[in-house]
């Protein structure tokens, strides 16, 4: 499985990188969304893959037993997703607003200041 | 001695305020601050003529021997006494010069920290500090010659000015560095008896030659002279201050005084003798051929600095005893020559030398002034210049087999300089009146008192060369030989040869002066060998590597996002691909990878769909769903390996990203269509290489051991100590729960600018 997921963390960065490289701007946005996932699936598995033992305390327990998935990549998973909504959804209506002023998607149209504009 | 130094700072600091609450009609007031440092230094005669030395030590940075040491001896007297009193002079001049001027705060400002700077150039024992304090004369250099700061021409004058001295500065620092190097002696005062250890180590050569460059820099030696003549864009009483009487004269300084430390070797002679014979004779001829005062007035001060480096470079006790005498005649006349052409631009409006002429009749004073000090500048008895010519020839002679040569190229010199000493003295005041300059009169006391004043001590001097000779002269020979020295200023040696050639020499120059008359071919004729001189190769240089930084950025600053993602990304490229290759065993530990399911691998065929969907889809809607369908599948791999919480929020965010998408999508443009095949192969295989390498990476990372020590501390201590079951949660709300408040505050920050951005109403010139 670790092979597979291997190849699709590398699959998502080339195809992040691919959309970025593109001059679009609504392309930019999502290869930034995949490229994200990207990182975050590469946390995931250098956390160690561990199937059915989510890191969660048995009710008669007070601590964690010996085999169980590691709770930090998956609290900094957490925060990446959450704060990369963030940085979508702000980028998504920026590129809107951005289209609205200036009336082009391509990025190159786009490298001057506002007093070319 | 502290307080006088750094008096002038305070001053620098003060003045603009005083002047701008009190705005006083006068100015002259500010000279008290001067006048009484040079009092004060009067005061120390007695202390001097004793042949004793003042020293002061205050703990700055000890630790890597950067003190503020101060050390007055006979040298650093003859500059304080020089520093304080033409800067008295010039402070009471400005005053009338530059009266109701906009900026004269800061004027006196600039000129009082250059005066707290210049004194403590030469009072400063310590090597760094005396490195501080001459950087520091550059800075406010630069800012009085670009005193008129609307005009481009000051403004570049001020930069090249600035550049050159600067460069010297640093040159100036490693040679005080290699100088630390060798003795980890940091007094200079402590340098002298160390000489023959420091002349005998290797480091010798480069100290010397980065001590030359800062001194010939700072002094207008050739092929760094150029700043010199430009910077006489600065008002007319910087050039004298500056740029005759004392900061072309540090450079000057710092020779004389590291004289007995690495003097008297083969390489510091033959050096300063050539160096300084060139320059003297190379500006001697330019100063010829000049038509603008102040242009004559540079040329000629250059002259006059390169014979200075050229009798240090000499190097006997009478070379020295004349250079000593020299720095003062030269001082006294040249500030003088500076001042009464300021009073003739600020009255007549030019400085054009074909224009001016019988400017006596309408004000004499200036005439008496600009005559007297043109007498010492020719070495015409009975004036001080006589006695200094006198004592040149005195130590070119006493030169052996080169005698003749040197003493030559003296004459030479020095029947320029008499020529331009005529021309900028005598020329523009005697002759036919022009019309135009009848109605002048004599400007305020303010003006000419200063120049008179030095044009009459110019005499004075020359006349009973006993009033300063004990006090000044012996003491500052004394502290640049290290010997008590036996000599006796006169003004009559009786007839020999040195009369004879004194003779010459003002024989020849006043025939020049009625011969040679100023005219614009002739400049014409001199500034055609520019393009070979050392400003228009050092300009050129500094131009071509602008040239080159512009260019420089453009390629890799051009502005287009994929440019920089590509060269980013291709360095990286190489760079793990290089490692990969050259230093990692690549393998796989199969026995700890987990087995691969029916159902997992359909989720990752499906997500390896949907991501070539995303990137080919030619509609945005297919697009966004597709990313969609990525983001579920990566809600299953969660689940399957054990992250609830991962797949929840993965599950939200993603609905809410997409339904954003979908949203805002028929807002947004469609996607450009672009012909171009070329590029997407090549951004192709870049992404392809680099989401390989990045796959290879992460294999080789899962082959490290992790220590687990941290989730170990969380999975014992999530119950215990943060009373939750869930040790995720625990984390992000206990453990970790400032990082989570920030992490809250970014997405209000966020929503604040997205709600902003969607509200915004655009004014009608942005719609356009």
């Amino acid at each position: 499985m670790e092979i597979l997921l291997v190849i699709i963390i590398g699959l998502l960065y080339a195809a992040g990188i691919y959309m970025m490289l593109r001059r679009s701007l609504v392309k930019l946005i999502i290869g930034l969304i995949l490229l994200g996932n990207g990182a975050n699936l590469l946390i995931f598995l250098l956390g160690k893959i561990v199937k059915g033992k989510p890191p969660i305390i048995g009710a008669s327990e007070k601590m964690l037993g010996e085999i169980y998935a590691d709770p930090v990549p998956q609290a900094l998973i957490l925060t990446a997703i959450v704060i990369s909504f963030g940085l979508q959804a702000f980028a998504i209506i920026l590129i809107k607003r951005a289209y609205k002023v200036v009336k082009t998607d391509d990025l190159d149209e786009m490298n001057a200041t506002d007093e070319d504009l | 001695m502290l307080i006088a130094v750094i008096s002038g700072f305070i001053f620098a600091l003060v003045i603009p305020l005083i002047m701008g609450w009190l705005k006083p009609k006068s100015t002259i007031w500010a000279a008290i601050l001067p006048l009484s440092i040079f009092g004060f230094f009067l005061s120390k005669l007695p202390l001097i003529l004793a042949g004793e030395t003042l020293k002061i030590s205050y703990q700055w940075v000890p630790s890597i021997g950067v003190n503020l040491d101060l050390y007055l001896d006979g040298l650093s007297y003859l500059f304080v006494l020089l520093i304080s009193g033409i800067g008295t002079l010039v402070f009471i001049y400005t005053s009338a010069y530059l009266k109701g001027h906009h900026y004269l705060d800061r004027f006196y400002g600039y000129l009082s920290m250059f005066m707290a700077s210049m004194l403590g150039l030469v009072l400063s024992d310590n090597i760094y500090t005396l490195f501080i304090f001459w950087e520091l004369t550059s800075i406010s250099s630069f800012f009085l010659i670009g005193f008129n700061n609307d005009n481009p021409d000051s403004r570049k004058s001020a930069i090249t000015a600035l550049a050159v001295t600067g460069i010297g500065g640093l040159f100036l620092m490693a040679a005080m560095v290699g100088l630390g190097q060798i003795t980890d002696v940091y007094q200079i005062s402590a340098l002298a008896p160390l000489a023959e250890s420091i002349q005998s180590n290797s480091l010798y050569g480069w100290v010397l030659f980065f001590l030359f460059i800062a001194a010939f820099t700072k002094s207008a030696q050739f092929p760094f002279h150029f700043w010199l003549p430009g910077a006489m864009k600065a008002p007319t009483p910087v050039s004298t201050y500056l740029h005759s009487a004392t900061m072309v004269k540090a450079g000057i300084y710092l020779l004389a005084r590291f004289t007995p430390i690495l003097g008297n070797h083969e390489w510091w002679n033959s050096t300063l003798i050539i160096v300084g014979a060139i320059t003297m004779t190379y500006a001697a001829i330019h100063s010829l051929f000049r038509l603008d005062l102040k242009g004559i007035l540079a040329y000629s001060t250059i002259s006059a600095l390169g014979i200075l480096v050229f009798l240090i470079g000499l190097g006997t006790e009478e070379a020295l005893l004349a250079a000593s005498v020299f720095i003062l005649v030269h001082a006294l006349y040249k500030a003088t020559l500076f001042l009464v052409t300021g009073i003739i631009d600020h009255e007549t409006g030019t400085r054009d030398i074909r224009q001016l002429g019988g400017l006596n009749k309408v004000m004499l004073p200036v005439g008496i002034a600009a005559m007297l000090a043109a007498i010492s500048n020719a070495g015409i008895p009975p004036s001080f210049g006589f006695v200094g010519k006198d004592l040149i020839y005195d130590a070119t002679l006493g030169m052996g087999d080169i005698a003749w040569l040197l003493t030559g190229l003296a004459i030479f010199t020095n029947v320029a300089l008499l020529f331009a000493g005529f021309l900028a003295g005598i020329k523009p005041f005697v002759g036919k009146l022009p019309e135009k300059f009848e109605k002048l009169h004599l400007p305020s006391p303010a003006m000419y008192i200063p120049p008179l004043l030095l044009g009459v001590l110019g005499i004075v001097f020359g006349l009973a060369p006993g009033l300063i000779e004990g006090s000044i002269i012996k003491p500052t020979v004394q502290a640049i030989t290290g010997a008590t020295p036996d000599f006796h200023l006169k003004l009559w040696h009786g007839f020999n040869l040195i009369l004879l050639l004194s003779a010459i020499t003002i024989g020849s120059g006043t025939t020049l002066y009625f011969l040679l008359k100023p005219s614009e071919g002739l400049l014409a004729k001199v500034t055609r060998f520019e393009k070979i001189s050392p400003q228009s190769i050092i300009t050129n240089l500094a131009n071509g590597f602008v040239g080159f930084s512009r260019n420089w950025t453009k390629f890799f600053q051009n502005g287009y996002l994929r440019f920089y993602l590509i060269t980013i990304l291709s360095f990286l490229c190489i760079l793990l691909g290089y490692r990969f290759f050259t230093g990692v065993e690549l393998y796989i530990d199969t026995a700890k990878l987990t087995e691969v399911s029916f159902y997992e691998a359909i989720v990752i065929i499906i997500m390896a769909t949907a991501i070539f969907f995303t990137v080919f889809s030619k509609s945005r809607l297919t697009a966004v769903a597709s990313l969609g369908v990525v983001g579920y599948s990566f809600c299953m791999i969660f689940l399957f390996y054990s992250a609830p919480d991962l797949a929840m929020t993965q599950f939200s965010i993603d609905t809410l990203t997409v339904i954003l998408f979908v949203l805002v999508l028929y807002n947004l443009p469609r996607y450009l269509v672009l012909p171009d095949n070329n590029d997407k192969i090549r951004d192709g295989l870049l992404a392809l290489v680099f989401g390989a390498l990045i796959s290879v990476l992460t294999l080789e990372v899962m082959n490290e051991s992790v220590t687990k020590e941290i989730s170990e501390y969380y999975a014992k201590n999530a119950y215990i100590l943060g009373k939750g079951k869930n040790v995720v949660n625990v984390i992000l709300v206990d453990f970790r729960g400032f990082d989570t408040i920030v992490e809250i505050t970014v997405l209000t920050i966020a929503a604040i600018g997205v709600f902003g951005l969607l509200k915004l109403h655009l004014k009608s010139t942005e719609k356009e």
